[in-house]
């Protein structure tokens, strides 16, 4: 189907399929429950593991295919938010201008970033980026903000006054963004016995582009300009000393993974109208690769994957504290609850940086296929138990486990 | 590569599975948010109601944001009843009765601001998305205190910000739903002038080293205001990149400017360095135009304080709260705050216990939690025994009006807590302001309409 091969249609159809239902899939919990604060199925959150999946598939083209690290690739992010909210403030609250805007100012910005970055591989090509995401990121946060020239709006994030142009805006139409008058916040609940689901518009925006974006990258993964960019990575010299010039290649590998980057910052500030050049803190780059680690580099799903676990730890592992340890415990004596208490405390809360460190080393050390490899294990694993009993769920248990 | 032809069967199969994927949401009888609540966002249901304390728990005001909440959660503590009732049996208003809010018992979540304006929105959200927060308080700078603040405006919360100087908080970018206890840069400045001069006389030549971002620029410009209104002299400002850790090559110039005060607006580490900096050159035993060098650091607080040691003997500062204030209300927020965690509370701690119990009063008084009630119980709501004395909340733009006071680095401090001594309480009548004062968005800034969301 629409020029894929039937593994990679299925791959799809299961991120279609998740996608889709990820507003229950992600409450799997009542919401009276103590449980209940595992639940990931808020708006907000959702659309971040939905954006964060964006910016890290991209992120991976370059990354996954071409073996170049970038480590600048938050500043296109953080552009692309920028581009966003300033279309916001001048034209009107219609997220599709300022997508369109933020996917093309990423993309500039990327060709001049990548052109002169790309003349160096390797850890220089990494320091490159580096450099100029913080170069980037400090001209957002105080050159470009000072009163007289104020682009950025520096630590407070640019964001929409009351008295900007707007010159599209009509009364009638929501005071935050929307897609042609549907509110990006517009919710459609549904309680459904102990649980309540979260219909989002803004969420469902994000899930679609989400699907073209990882469509259009699985075509780049099986296209001849994929398989020149796998070339790169395997051998650049060798390719270079068979008359092949791979600048070009690179280069247009670079643009594609900072337009990627660049809807994801547009998408950010469709959400949240709001720009801050702590998203292009190198703290951020650091994010991505991270994900794209994490999940599996070079696959397709698993910057998805990695970026959900990211988002995951950082919002909802963050909000665990002693009160609720203590709650989780109480129905253990008052010595033993302390104790507990005492041991998950450093790992929950503000300490979720250090669970997410851990879980990050245990997964490059016996996982450096990352998640998808994980699967991959799971699935043999079953495979090989099913094949022993008999063998007659073989096809089903083949089409369970993610494909690479 | 496989062909991608469209077949009539293929065609029908996917027009059918798409028309049954839009019409999946209709099939559920669920209800619409606003029309199954009463008609503002987070409504609380059943026996509780839960507030979202939104701090700093990593990143530079780390200790900042831990101390907000530990004042937070003796806020709640008192609300409920437990404890000694700390500054609810001090404070003016007595529509608090230790049973809840509106005899709700409450509950708190809590988030991490990392003093990112994106984490903080994120983690605001969560609060008022997941946990059906109905108010947020907290945070430890300006930019935080803005964005949130604009977040809590188009969700329909109320916003109590938390430690916040900018001017912008209650200057340009103030919002119906947005409230400020803390000070702000121009009291600061209007606060220091006349003890500066009374300290340092009135033909000085000031020297600023100012953090280059909106609150360093605001407290700047509030500074240089109120200290040229005086008859001094500035002879450079200079912007400092935030992430700076040494200051040495912004110091040397100092000594060859010919200027005979150094301003620092800087906070938390970015002040520790500069100032320790500035020590090293032994700029306090210099002489210049035949006066003794001094060093003023606008904005203070204990914790940096405590990470300057030494350097701060005798420099000026000024503060929204100290713990050795002597009035009812303090004295008794820290005897609670002392005896539950065996220190003096600091200036962000106070700032934060103050607004929870005042939204909590706010909401008793107003008898809904509706954000629009609350709002206009706590416009030019004037109060007493809280720990700043006599305060007046003001409705035009939700500004808290209270004595400022200028502290000094103690010269033979007794304990690691009384650091810092109080030279001055400046009476408020000093440091007002109009509401459309220019360095406050002028006529332009608007609260604009409250926001009950839904």
């Amino acid at each position: 189907m629409l020029g894929l091969s039937s593994k990679d249609t299925a791959l799809l159809i299961i991120v279609a399929l998740l996608a889709l239902l990820a507003p229950v899939l992600l409450n799997p919990f009542p919401e009276a429950s103590a449980m209940a604060q595992f639940n990931a199925g808020y708006p907000d959150l959702m659309q971040r593991f939905v954006i964060y999946g964006i910016f890290a598939i991209g992120f991976n083209i370059l990354f996954g295919l071409t073996g170049y690290l970038s480590f600048g690739h938050a500043a296109f992010l953080g552009v692309g938010s920028y581009a966003a909210v300033w279309m916001f403030k001048l034209l009107s609250y219609n997220v599709v201008p300022a997508i369109l805007l933020s996917v093309v100012v990423a993309g500039l910005f990327s060709v001049l970033i990548g052109y002169i970055s790309l003349r160096r591989s390797g850890i220089y090509f990494s320091i490159l980026t580096l450099a100029f995401a913080q170069m980037s990121f400090a001209l957002a946060y105080s050159v470009l903000s000072n009163p007289k020239f104020n682009l950025t709006n520096g630590e407070t994030g640019l964001q929409v006054y009351t008295d900007d142009p707007q010159i599209f805006h009509r009364a009638g139409l929501p005071d935050l963004p929307h897609f042609f008058g549907l509110s990006m916040r517009s919710t459609y609940t549904v309680d459904m016995g102990g649980w309540s689901f979260d219909f989002n518009a803004g969420y469902y925006l994000c899930a679609i582009i989400l699907l073209v974006a990882f469509y259009m990258s699985i075509r780049i993964f099986n296209s001849p300009f994929g398989i020149m960019l796998r070339a790169i990575k395997s051998n650049q010299q060798r390719l270079n000393y068979t008359g092949l010039n791979s600048r070009p290649y690179t280069l247009a590998a670079f643009v594609i993974s900072g337009m990627y980057a660049g809807l994801a910052g547009g998408l950010l500030a469709a959400m949240d109208p709001l720009a801050g050049a702590e998203r292009m803190q190198w703290t951020a780059s650091g994010e991505v690769v991270l994900m794209t680690i994490l999940g599996g580099a070079g696959t397709l799903i698993g910057p998805i994957l990695g970026a959900g676990f990211i988002k995951y730890f950082e919002n909802i592992f963050s909000k665990i504290n002693d009160n609720v340890l203590h709650q989780w415990f109480s129905f253990m004596p008052d010595g033993a609850e302390d104790f507990l208490v005492a041991i998950v405390h450093p790992f929950v809360g503000k300490g979720w940086h250090l669970t997410l460190g851990i879980l990050f080393m245990l997964v490059v050390i016996f996982l450096p296929g990352g998640l998808v490899e994980g699967g991959q294990r799971i699935g043999r694993f079953v495979f090989r138990r099913n094949n022993r009993k008999g063998g007659g769920l073989e096809p089903d248990a083949k089409a369970k486990q993610p494909a690479e | 590569m496989s062909k991608n032809i469209l077949t009539r069967r293929g065609l029908m199969r996917t027009g059918a599975a798409a028309g049954a994927g839009l019409a999946m949401p209709t099939i559920f009888t669920g209800q619409v948010w606003s029309a199954a609540h009463s008609g503002y966002t987070n409504a609380p249901q059943g026996s509780t109601v839960t507030l979202g304390f939104n701090v700093p728990q990593t990143g530079p005001y780390a200790d900042e944001g831990a101390d907000e909440l530990l004042a937070q959660q003796l806020a709640v503590e008192h609300l409920n009843g437990e404890g000694d009732g700390g500054c609810l049996n001090t404070f003016s208003s007595k529509a608090l009765k230790g049973n809840g809010i509106l005899g709700k018992k409450v509950q708190y979540v809590t988030g991490d601001t990392q003093t990112k304006s994106d984490a903080a929105r994120a983690s605001a959200k969560s609060m008022i998305e997941k946990d059906g927060a109905i108010m947020i308080n907290g945070g430890s700078s300006s930019g935080v205190a803005v964005a949130v603040q604009g977040l809590c405006q188009e969700a329909g919360v109320i916003f109590m910000a938390g430690l916040t100087h900018a001017n912008d908080t209650t200057g340009k970018d103030r919002k119906a739903n947005g409230f400020r206890h803390f000070f702000n840069a121009y009291m600061s400045g209007a606060a220091l002038a006349p003890v500066l001069a009374k300290e340092m006389g009135s033909d000085r030549r000031a020297y600023h080293l100012t953090a280059d971002y909106n609150w360093g620029w605001t407290q700047e410009e509030s500074i240089v205001a109120s200290t040229e209104a005086l008859g001094w002299e500035t002879v450079n400002t200079v912007k400092t990149p935030l992430a700076s850790t040494d200051f040495s090559s912004y110091i040397t110039p100092v000594l060859n400017s010919g200027a005979d005060v150094l301003v620092l607006n800087h906070y938390g580490g970015n002040m520790v360095n500069s100032l320790s900096n500035a020590i090293q050159f032994d700029l306090l035993s210099k002489q210049v135009n035949g006066k003794d060098f001094k060093i003023v650091v606008p904005l203070y607080s204990e914790l940096m304080a405590a990470g300057a040691g030494e350097n701060i003997k005798g420099v000026l500062g000024s503060m929204n709260y100290n713990w050795q204030l002597d009035n009812e209300g303090s004295k008794q927020f820290v005897k609670s705050f002392g005896e539950k965690y065996g220190k003096p509370p600091s200036n962000s701690a106070q700032t934060c216990y103050a607004q929870v119990l005042l939204y909590a009063d706010a909401c008793e008084r107003a008898g809904t939690f509706n954000p629009c009630g609350v709002a206009e119980a706590l416009e030019g709501f004037e109060f007493d025994g809280l720990g700043n004395g006599k305060t007046l909340y003001r409705a035009e733009d939700h500004q808290c009006f209270k004595d400022v006071l200028v502290v000094r680095g103690a010269e033979n401090p007794t304990s690691a807590y009384d650091t810092l001594e109080i030279v001055e309480i400046t009476p408020v009548d000093q440091v007002m302001y109009a509401p459309d004062h220019p360095m406050f968005g002028g006529a332009e800034a608007k609260l604009g309409e409250c926001n009950p969301g839904a």
